[in-house]
């Protein structure tokens, strides 16, 4: 599978705090979520953001709280894909949990470039600026949940549930 | 090779013999935990798979802590779908308001974490149980959904930093400087995806209220877990507390570690972490004159009867500065109750400061004490980010109870060495 967007850049320590600023937890709605998605970091980006917009960012991203909201919010918001140099870790799980993909490798992408990401074949090609980028596809254990759409599907589909 | 103490929890939980760091497991939770800002995503998921009942009632714990006593309707509603899904689920350890406390405060004084357990909590502060020797790290709300349905979670196995603690506190210097003084030097992401494993002689010194502080900012260098070796003082405070029988690991002598950091705790002094990173740590040689709006002395990192009694000790006699407003959140009832007991309730009143009913409420900029554009606070919590206690262009300072207090008297961020 391969998606192809335009990047929205972010710095390192980027955390859920301001991802999903914890004044709007009052509410589990992923809509109302992404209306404050990023707001206390770069309040347009509810403005800006287009459906396959992929966000980039440095170190750490996503550190702070276990909010699931934080990566919900992202989502609903219409990002594809999530590439960083690294990832708190409550943040990658609940990434993969509720299937949004995320990449975890360090690269020069700047705002706005056009990417393309390749993801069995673990390539991220940068069409602004005639570039590539190699990342590790993810192990089987968690392709699975991606693939499956999140962990309780995943879960339902190996028959762990008692559902 | 041997195997570090978390990676023996690991291992068995999850039938095996050996692990080594990186390996995919599936491990066995002996505790599900989530609070009310979590809960109902969990519950969404939980009900969206089609599920209809838990893995083992006694072993899921809810407490509803963080916008509660509800502060708005939106809230409200969240608490009562918990509720009810606790009720009809007959989930045992549900704490409502009247015996709910913030979670980490509260499931170590209920017994529900001992000695050697598995332990995954939709709140990232789950890592504090790692104090009484058990293996807990904070996960998220489908975490808690799959925790819930199946008994299980899926981890990766982690490496680790070991940090090697001697010596003994010295006066006004508690744990709190401790972790802030450690997040100050490995930094925000020092420990990410790792164990932090605290051993050495310096370990004995410490009490369990130090360990669980320290233990709980552990997430705060992005560690998965932070894990106390078991000893007499755990060994009885589990036994005052529990009636689950405590399993004792330990690293093998021969455990791999990514790095061995060497912790001198005489030498530690008190710290302030300045906005708007934890791992912004300054010592008060390096703090000049920075006038404050508020004081917040609560939540799961501090607000244990130990830090409302060294802050007592401080304000004992004074008044607070004029103009300042000073919180004081005992983190459960018990807790509150204690402090009612000893006469320290009184005695912060007296001072001129405001107590409240357990609650996470600032800590998070949820209620009871949110920060105005440019107003600065000086709190016991565990986070300084951005807008974390009210508006964007507020400030958070992180310190212990004893430099929280001190500044409560002066108005100003003190050192509690000139009380
Ligand atoms: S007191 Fe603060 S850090 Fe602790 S659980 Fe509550 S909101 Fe989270």
């Amino acid at each position: 599978m391969s998606i192809t967007g335009t990047v929205i850049k972010y710095q390192d320590n980027v955390d859920t705090d301001v991802i999903i600023p914890a004044r709007y937890l009052n509410t589990a709605d992923p809509k109302e979520l992404a209306k404050h998605c990023m707001e206390d970091l770069d309040k347009d980006f509810v403005t800006k953001v287009k459906a396959g917009d992929i966000m980039v960012a440095g170190n750490n991203f996503g550190c702070g709280s276990s909010r699931e909201h934080a990566p919900i919010a992202i989502k609903e918001s219409g990002i594809a894909c999530i590439i960083a140099k690294s990832f708190a870790r409550i943040f990658y799980r609940n990434a993969i949990n509720i299937g949004l993909p995320i990449i975890e490798v360090d690269t020069d992408i700047a705002d706005g470039d056009e990417i393309e990401v390749d993801f069995a074949a673990g390539t991220i090609v940068n069409k602004t600026q005639n570039k590539s980028y190699e990342f590790k596809p993810f192990p089987p254990f968690l392709q699975n949940i991606i693939s499956a759409g999140g962990l309780l599907n995943s879960l339902k589909e190996e028959g762990a549930t008692n559902a | 090779m041997g195997m570090t103490m978390t990676q023996k929890i690991l291992a068995a939980h999850c039938g095996k013999d050996t692990l080594t760091a990186g390996d995919m497991i599936m491990a066995n939770v002996d505790l599900v935990l989530g609070n009310d800002v979590t809960t109902p995503v969990a519950i969404n998921e939980f009900n969206k798979s089609g599920c209809d009942c838990v893995f083992h009632k006694d072993k899921i714990a809810m407490v509803l802590d963080h916008f509660t006593p509800n502060k708005d309707i939106k809230s409200a509603e969240h608490s009562k779908q918990v509720r009810e899904f606790a009720a009809e689920k007959e989930i045992t350890n549900f704490f409502d308001v009247g015996e709910m406390g913030v979670e980490h405060a509260l499931l170590p004084e209920k017994g529900l974490v001992v000695c050697g357990d598995l332990v995954i909590g939709a709140d990232s502060h789950t890592c504090t149980y790692g104090a009484l020797g058990a293996f807990s790290t904070g996960v998220g709300s489908t975490d808690m959904a799959a925790g819930m349905a199946t008994g299980k979670v899926w981890l990766k196995v982690p490496s680790a930093i070991k940090f090697n603690l001697t010596g003994s506190l010295r006066k006004n210097v508690s744990g709190k400087d401790v972790i802030l003084t450690i997040i100050g030097q490995i930094g925000v992401d020092g420990a990410l995806y790792r164990s932090m494993e605290f051993t050495g002689d310096g370990v004995a010194n410490l009490t369990i209220d130090d360990r669980l502080c320290i233990c709980n900012m552990a997430i705060e260098a992005g560690a998965k877990n932070g894990i106390f070796p078991v000893d007499d003082v755990t060994l009885d405070y589990v036994k005052e507390h529990s009636t689950k029988t405590p399993v004792v690991y330990a690293a093998d002598a021969d455990a791999e570690y990514d790095q061995v950091i060497e912790i001198d705790l005489a030498k530690i002094e008190p710290v302030v972490a300045f906005p708007h990173l934890p791992e912004n740590v300054k010592t008060f040689s390096e703090i000049g004159d920075i006038k404050i709006d508020q004081v917040v002395i609560g939540s799961c990192t501090n607000g244990r009867l130990s830090d409302f009694v060294a802050a007592a000790k401080i304000m004992e006699g004074k008044k607070i500065a004029k103009g300042i407003r000073v919180m004081i959140i005992p983190a459960t009832q018990k807790i509150y109750m204690d402090c009612l007991k000893l006469g320290l309730i009184e005695q912060f009143i007296e001072a001129g400061c405001a107590v409240s009913t357990p609650t996470c409420g600032p800590c998070l900029g949820g209620h009871m004490g949110i920060l105005a554009k440019g107003e600065r606070c000086v709190a016991t919590t565990n986070r300084n980010f951005v807008g974390r206690m009210g508006d964007p262009k507020s400030e958070v300072y992180l310190a212990s109870p004893e430099t929280a207090a001190a500044c409560a008297l002066t108005g100003k961020i003190t050192s509690p060495d000139t009380i």
